[in-house]
């Protein structure tokens, strides 16, 4: 019981640190450019494969197991829709960067203690909580939106395809579907959602990254960890924010 | 010149270090000796406020590092430059990016003035050459040089080095020596070596401190190690049969 109140402390004070005045604009507003590219940018591909499949899959599984006479044919593409836009594409994306984009946050910063760069930037007196977290906090937090609207766009595309090339149902019933009913403040929801996520995982897995004590097996530790800490409160977050999102 | 005045410190109940005093001085090579697990890199950590010391005092030309405030202390920050056992470039940045990080970070110099100061910093450990290549490119010795680089790009007043020539051949140990000994000169900085190395003490050792378990066992120079009675000394120094020889050598000559 002792070691999570005294984790929790320890990530309270390193986000205070985190988020303290930067040292120089023009060097961290590089970093954060950077991290565009090396946490969002480059997750694009992954996020729309996976996506594209899990909207396929989807609309075969909701076609199969709820035809039936009474039920509208558009009910396909309207339950593709929600599962996408409310779950899928912030949540369960949000589950999978975790793996991808945490696991890197913690290994590069755990790598950078072991190796004594972060001692390095402390003896110049650089803030290195502050220099090495904060832009990979902003620049997730920046481009997670777009992997929102990526995700959706692949899920819904990964549907028509399979509705078209499978030839289970007509791309009219699955449009129609798609639009029926739709509210748009579940989108809002979707991005708000993901940016608490985006949050989480780039926090947390930095935590571990920069609390390593030893040599490559502790970086490796830390990996895990942070991309199990950060599941478990993204999945803990999701229930809490989906009741008052939209409870 | 740097003062330590009783200095203690320990890990869950273990004492590390125990009432160590000794002044490092100005222009000088001042060496820190001992064996591995004798709390060397640790009085180094509390040197430059990686660890913090339970006793004592560290003073900076008379500024006491350990009670002083956070701005204080990040001005004097800017004063130290470091290098590490294990260089700690940044794997990222090329080699001249790495040299001119603190100047991007602390001067208000322009861009231009900034790669010039680096340039100048690595022309200065014979590494203009490679200012282009990454870390990863170099060998340990020339990634050991561009830490040189870095630390000295701020003028720094006061120069830490954490066993240098660790992973390094005896002649690019000697070269790394001797440039640390020449920048000290030249700058007039009070560079402090942490090192076991036994050609580095008897190369730079201008002013050296012996410590054994964690206590202060021995001071002096260079050339004060060939008269030294103290036993533990002559065992940690004179421990390779070829430096036995060579005591014995200068013991005849002596007499």
């Amino acid at each position: 019981m002792v070691k999570p109140i005294s984790n929790l402390g320890n990530y309270m004070l390193l986000m205070g640190r985190v988020f303290s005045r930067p040292e120089k604009f023009r060097v961290y507003f590089k970093q954060y450019v950077s991290e565009l590219q090396q946490l969002g940018i480059n997750s694009i591909g992954i996020v729309l494969l996976i996506s594209f499949f899990i909207g396929a899959v989807i609309c075969i599984q909701i076609k199969l197991n709820i035809e039936s006479p009474w039920m509208p044919r558009f009910v396909v593409g309207y339950t593709t829709r929600e599962i996408m836009l409310l779950e899928f594409s912030s949540s369960i994306m949000c589950l999978i960067l975790s793996g991808k984009v945490g696991s890197n946050i913690a290994s590069e910063i755990g790598t950078m203690r072991v190796t004594q760069q972060i001692d390095a930037l402390e003896i110049m007196g650089i803030n290195s909580a502050s220099y090495l977290i904060l832009p990979k906090i902003m620049g997730l937090m920046t481009m997670i939106p777009f992997l929102v609207i990526f995700s959706i766009f692949a899920g819904i595309i990964g549907a028509f395809c399979t509705a078209w090339l499978a030839g289970i149902m007509n791309a009219t019933d699955l449009e129609y579907g798609l639009q029926y009913c739709f509210i748009e403040w579940y989108i809002w929801c979707s991005f708000i959602k993901s940016l608490f996520f985006a949050f989480i995982i780039a926090s947390v897995s930095a935590y571990f990254g920069y609390t390593v004590e030893g040599g490559s097996i502790a970086v490796g530790k830390a990996s895990t960890d942070s991309v199990v800490s950060s599941s478990v409160l993204i999945l803990f977050s999701d229930l809490i924010l989906t009741q008052l999102l939209m409870g | 010149m740097i003062q330590l005045k009783s200095i203690c410190k320990s890990f869950e109940g273990r004492t590390v270090l125990e009432d160590i005093s000794f002044t490092f001085e100005n222009g000088k090579t001042n060496l820190i000796i001992g064996q591995s697990g004798s709390g060397k890199t640790v009085l180094m950590k509390c040197i430059v406020g990686l660890h913090t010391p339970e006793k004592g005092e560290i003073l900076y030309d008379n500024r006491n590092f350990l009670t002083m405030g956070k701005k204080e202390t990040k001005a004097l920050r800017k004063e130290m430059g470091m290098i590490f056992q294990s260089a700690a470039l940044f794997d990222s940045l090329s080699v001249l990016e790495n040299v001119m990080f603190p100047l991007d970070m602390f001067s208000n110099d322009t861009y231009r003035e900034r790669v010039k100061r680096a340039q100048f910093c690595l022309d200065r450990v014979n590494l203009i050459d490679a200012q282009n290549k990454y870390p990863g490119e170099i060998s340990g010795g020339m990634q050991k040089r561009v830490a040189i680089a870095r630390a000295i790009a701020l003028n720094p007043q006061y120069l830490f080095c954490d066993e240098p020539n660790s992973g390094l051949d005896p002649k690019t140990s000697l070269v790394i020596d001797e440039l640390i000994h020449d920048i000290t000169e030249e700058f007039n900085m009070t560079t402090i070596i942490n090192t076991h190395d036994m050609n580095s003490v008897m190369g730079i050792g201008d002013s050296i401190l012996y410590i054994y378990q964690g206590h202060k066992e021995w001071e002096g120079t260079k050339d004060d190690v060939f008269t030294a009675t103290n036993e533990r000394l002559n065992n940690f120094i004179f421990a390779s049969e070829l430096l036995k020889k060579v005591k014995q050598e200068e013991n005849k000559n002596n007499k």
